[in-house]
């Protein structure tokens, strides 16, 4: 080895650790604050000094962030669910029948979960409104449904173009209608991709912002974002960071374990279907 | 369910073809009909309603009970003569709060996605190479990108914090700074902040998306360009980057198209800065806080024209495959 190389190699890791640590610091520093309070989370340490549980006492006594992960949890699950159930078949038919305007309907439907939420937000309103659904989860896994529905059918059909073609030119041979293709043939076939398009649809829902805040009202219906956003203290001015930092913490931690353990799973669907979850 | 090809007498090879063919497509219509139906109920829709709710001046007690008057162009556009006989020009293009949005999401949007490409590069170059721990580096990378949006904010708006936040604090120790700065709402550094918490937050997708370009590039490539003793730096911008472009293009499009609607981010760091408003953001305000669901609607429905024009353009002039047909 040349000093040349030995310098490179050296750089090298240094730009290694530098992209760990710069990712990892934020969610490590609201950690540590966590478990701060008092005086000690206005003191800017590096390094853990204190182990205090007050933050996540406040937080879960507080009972309606309970609540808000309850909220979050079932509005989410029931979005992923619906869309996964209409994705299927709609995906099948993408994938796998040649008609015609199937390369205009499929830009379509990217097309919807590109456009900006915002510009639905006022007849959304009024449709949940005349559904009488305002307040109500229901609202939100309706208004969830416009951007987990593209994004399952659209991720759906590119795993399901990756299906061997012969192993459906078998079936159709032996007599099975598409729907006997979709449920007996595809489905055990699609497991992983079901899970992965789940996934992404579930940390989608589970991290919208806009519709949450605008179809919402009550405290006891709001979802996990809305309930850290508007978390306050006891005065306009004074900010409970000590609580938002062990919220914010209860909330992201099963996210990063979810991410951590379907690792691979979440990288194969990020970069097959190319839209952000 | 149960009728299969098979029972049929097949009178000719064509006929069990085609009728084959029509089922399938038949099947097809049906497989699609329900999603297509959701589709059309809470997208086209309400699209069409908040376009319409654009020409009238429908305000929070009105836009129920029908009672919001058609006013044609007025929120867009429309000249107003004062008393004194003075012409005004009134209406969303007219207001300069809202050239201030445009402005600011523009230039959100084309910083953003310039830097999350480059360092997403960078990333997604260093990942690419074999070395110990690399899956260590492949995991923590993600874990940006696991933090809800919300959160991420509410963290970086922690660390920024003007007095006790971890950010003034290294910038005072290591010189860089002489006193403690308000990022988040100080005019001139609250764009700043909300761009790094984005690029922060972002480029590990972008950088999985352009490793995954990376991973397709064939070794025997390098080994050639090695073996004929190129300059490495050549060999990217000669190889890599050309073989690369097909998967940025398509990165690059979705980010954009992605920052250019941005709001979370900014109403939860930067709330009522008027130097990181954007047109999101000015939209929401005229519709939930302002009621003006008129106004806020000519809004929202400017952004979406803007942002279809775009892809529409982007898809004819780039011919990009951004439907995947092409690549079987």
């Amino acid at each position: 080895m040349t000093a040349q190389t030995v310098f490179w190699n050296i750089m090298f890791y240094i730009g290694v650790v530098l992209i760990v640590v710069i990712a990892i610091f934020p969610f490590y520093y609201a950690v540590l604050t966590s478990f701060e309070s008092g005086t000690a989370i206005f003191r800017v340490n590096y390094l853990p000094e204190s182990f205090d549980l007050k933050n996540y006492i406040a937080v879960f006594s507080g009972r309606n962030f309970i609540r808000s992960i309850a909220n979050s949890v079932f509005i989410a699950s029931t979005t992923v669910i619906a869309a996964l159930f209409l994705a299927v078949t709609a995906a099948y038919a993408l994938a796998r029948v040649r008609f015609r305007g199937r390369g205009l309907l499929l830009l379509t439907i990217l097309a919807v979960s590109m456009f900006p939420q915002i510009a639905v937000l006022a007849g959304l309103f009024e449709l949940i409104n005349f559904l009488g659904l305002f307040n109500t989860p229901f609202a939100l896994i309706l208004s969830y449904t416009i951007f987990t529905l593209p994004f399952t059918v659209w991720l759906l059909t590119t795993f399901m173009r990756e299906l061997p073609v012969e192993i459906e030119e078998a079936a159709i041979v032996d007599g099975a209608t598409p729907w006997v293709i979709i449920t007996q043939v595809f489905m055990p076939l699609l497991w992983p991709a079901l899970v992965t398009t789940g996934l992404l649809a579930f940390i989608g829902a589970w991290n919208e912002f806009l519709f949450a805040l605008s179809f919402v009202s009550e405290e006891t219906q709001r979802t996990v974002p809305v309930a850290i956003a508007l978390l306050s203290g006891a005065s306009e001015q004074e900010i409970p960071w000590g609580p938002i930092m062990a919220a914010s913490v209860i909330v992201t931690v099963p996210l990063i374990a979810l991410v951590l353990i379907f690792q691979r799973k979440i990288v194969a669907g990020l970069t097959a279907g190319g839209v952000k979850g | 369910m149960t009728t299969t090809i098979a029972a049929k007498p097949a009178t000719s090879a064509y006929a069990g073809q085609a009728s084959l063919q029509q089922q399938r497509a038949r099947a097809a219509f049906w497989f699609l009909a329900p999603m297509l139906v959701m589709l059309i109920a809470v997208a086209a829709w309400p699209l069409f309603r908040s376009i319409m709710f654009s020409f009238t001046n429908a305000s929070a007690d009105t836009i129920f009970n029908g009672q919001a008057e058609w006013v044609g162009f007025d929120n867009y556009l429309r000249i107003q003569t004062l008393d004194s006989g003075a012409i005004r020009w009134r209406g969303v293009l007219a207001d300069e709060d809202w050239w201030n949005a445009v402005w600011n999401t523009v230039r959100f949007a084309v910083v953003s996605v310039f830097f999350e490409t480059v360092l997403g590069l960078l990333v997604a170059l260093v990942l690419n190479a074999e070395f110990k721990g690399r899956g260590l580096v492949r995991a923590a990378i993600l874990i940006p990108w696991a933090i809800p949006t919300i959160v991420s904010a509410k963290m970086w708006a922690w660390m920024l914090n003007d007095q006790f936040g971890i950010i003034n604090d290294m910038l005072l120790t290591l010189g860089i700074i002489d006193q403690r700065i308000a990022f988040t709402s100080q005019p001139d550094t609250a764009m700043m902040a909300v761009l790094v918490v984005d690029i922060w937050k972002t480029t590990p997708f972008m950088a999985l998306l352009m490793l995954a370009g990376l991973q397709m590039i064939s070794r025997d490539m390098y080994e050639a360009a090695k073996l004929d003793g190129i300059h490495p730096v050549k060999v990217f911008f000669r190889v890599t980057l050309p073989l690369l472009k097909p998967a940025l293009m398509v990165a690059v499009i979705f980010r954009l198209l992605d920052a250019l609607r941005i709001f979370d981010l900014i109403y939860v760091l930067t709330p009522k800065s008027d130097a990181t408003m954007t047109m999101s953001v000015i939209s929401y305000q005229n519709l939930r806080d302002f009621g003006k669901y008129g106004v806020g609607s000519a809004q929202s429905t400017i952004l979406f024209l803007i942002i279809a024009v775009f892809v529409a353009l982007y898809i004819w002039l780039g011919k990009v495959d951004l439907t995947g047909e092409g690549r079987k």
